[in-house]
């Protein structure tokens, strides 16, 4: 699904990622941890294409990261949903529509898909919310609401760069359960947080291998994760 | 998105598409106040340049079928110098006719100057005599020479002396309507790229948020082309519309009027404007799909 082999990648001089090598395999979860600007962000920037890598390479599905013009990266997008820590949205829009974007610009809004949508409003807890405006809501529904907006396309892969930053533990868990269950479902999930109290409660309920980034290189967390 | 794609897009309209980007701002309002302020003067500038069109016509084409012989000689002579220039030029090809102005004729053009009762008798004034060409004209040169020689007092005048300046300065009139007209409508694609780019820019976290999601540039370009190009063609339709009226209200005169009062539409020419706020849109439309191209190349 994502492979990458040998990546390295900078903002400057300085490398921020050397000979990194990660393999996310269909149906997989793993959390990724590590010191604030180790380069999680840019990790997960490069699983959908957002960056292209300094050196090595980088395959999303099968393909060359660096060789896809930007219409197939859009494309690509479309199989990839992404969840932000400070999640944007259009704000003029309702929950509801910001929601149905990735079909609207799918060209699939309307195909028989209103059931869905309203399904899958009401499964991440917002049914009462949809017709409110983004800014109208709290930290933990606009979390909520952009991992909606992240599956509505029903995406191969699920990042999600520090989902829980921004909401307390409660909400943390409601979080991480929507997650899981969408692992069961099949979903590849790759988490980037520096929550270890998160990856511990993830534990209990999904198979999960932890990665540690730090000094511009990957390796797996120790055994007290 | 092929090309062919936005255009049937544009005249399609897509009301899903059309929300992604916010409907107010300040670019937009400007786009369609330039648009109106635009056209509005556009129409002026093609009343402008075709009325020049016109008048330069006119006059090329009324003058240079006609010439006039003046002649000068003592009385006793003046009656038999007369017949032999119409003897000339009755011999010339390229004349179709040629008559001796009578007195009545003669009195009549000077009487804006020496009133109505003047003894044109008495007083040395030249014979004058119209000369109508046919459409292939008559040698100038040759003519003037054989006046020369059968009737010396006899001067040509083919009005090339001064028609030709005036011709050219319509001409000259007409293409600086022209000029105007694409001045206006460069003008109009700079301002309309300018807001294109300022709406780019003020919208930069929807167009990151519509990349993140999986949106192709052809369906955020077509966002904004459809936007500014309807902003465009509306403000353009109004200010056309505007402009027409107000050509229409100019004070009228004769056909062979001053060129002030000439200026305007005629016939079919009241069409031209209609031709304006299409033009407008078609400029708005490259314009913002240029510009919002150019600005997404930039994001990943």
């Amino acid at each position: 699904m994502i492979d990458m082999q040998d990546v390295a990648y900078g903002y400057g001089a300085e490398p921020i990622l050397s000979d990194l090598t990660l393999r996310l395999a269909p149906g997989s979860f793993h959390f990724l941890t590590g010191p604030s600007g180790a380069g999680k962000t840019t990790l997960l920037k490069l699983c959908y294409a957002e960056l292209v890598p300094t050196g090595g390479h980088v395959s999303i599905f099968g393909e060359n990261a660096a060789a896809l013009d930007r219409d197939r990266i859009a494309l690509t997008r479309q199989r990839i949903g992404v969840v932000h820590q400070d999640c944007e949205f259009l704000d003029h829009l309702t929950v509801r529509e910001n929601i149905a974007l990735p079909l609207m610009v799918a060209g699939r809004h309307g195909l028989g898909q209103e059931a869905n949508l309203t399904e899958l409003i009401a499964w991440v807890g917002l049914g009462a919310r949809a017709e409110a405006r983004p800014p109208e809501l709290s930290g933990g529904e606009r979390q909520r609401a952009a991992l909606a907006r992240a599956i509505i396309m029903d995406p191969d892969l699920i990042l999600a760069d520090e989902p829980t930053g921004n909401v307390d533990w409660e909400m943390s868990l409601r979080l991480l359960q929507l997650l899981t269950e969408l692992n069961r479902m099949g979903k590849t999930v790759l988490i980037a947080t520096h929550d270890l109290a998160l990856i511990r409660a993830a534990k209990a309920q999904v198979q999960a291998r932890v990665l540690r980034l730090a000094g511009g290189r990957l390796s797996a967390a120790g055994a007290d994760l | 998105m092929s090309l062919v794609g936005d255009i049937i897009a544009l005249v399609r309209g897509e009301a899903q598409a059309d929300l992604v980007v916010p409907r107010s701002g300040q670019a937009a309002k400007l786009t369609v106040a330039v648009s109106g302020a635009m056209a509005f003067l556009a129409v002026f500038a093609l009343a402008l340049s075709l009325a020049s069109g016109r008048l330069a016509d006119r006059w090329s084409d009324a003058l240079a079928q006609s010439s006039t012989i003046r002649l000068s000689a003592p009385a006793a002579e003046l009656e038999a110098q007369t017949w032999t220039v119409l003897t000339v030029l009755e011999q010339t090809p390229g004349v179709d006719s040629a008559r001796a102005l009578s007195d009545d004729e003669q009195r009549a053009l000077l009487e804006p100057w020496f009133g109505p009762d003047l003894p044109i008798g008495d007083l040395p004034v030249p014979r004058l005599i119209e000369v109508i060409e046919t459409s292939d004209g008559y040698d100038a040169d040759g003519l003037r020479q054989r006046l020369a020689a059968e009737a010396p007092g006899a001067v040509l005048d083919d009005h090339t002396r001064w028609r030709r300046p005036l011709v050219e300065a319509a001409d000259r009139l007409r293409l600086l309507g022209w000029l105007a007209l694409s001045l206006i409508l460069a003008s109009t694609a700079a301002m309309v790229t300018l807001a294109a780019q300022a709406a780019l820019a003020s919208n930069e976290q929807v167009i990151r948020v519509l990349r993140l999601v999986g949106a192709r540039d052809s369906y955020i370009a077509r966002a904004f082309v459809r936007r500014f190009t309807r902003r465009a063609l509306s403000g353009a339709a109004l200010g056309a519309g505007l402009g027409t009226i107000a050509i229409a209200l100019l004070p009228r005169a004769a056909a062979d009027g001053a060129f002030l009062t000439g200026l305007g539409f005629t016939g079919a020419g009241w069409l031209w404007p209609a031709a304006i706020p299409i033009l407008a849109a078609v400029t708005a439309f490259w314009a913002t799909r240029i510009a919002a191209f150019r600005t997404l190349k930039g994001l990943r």
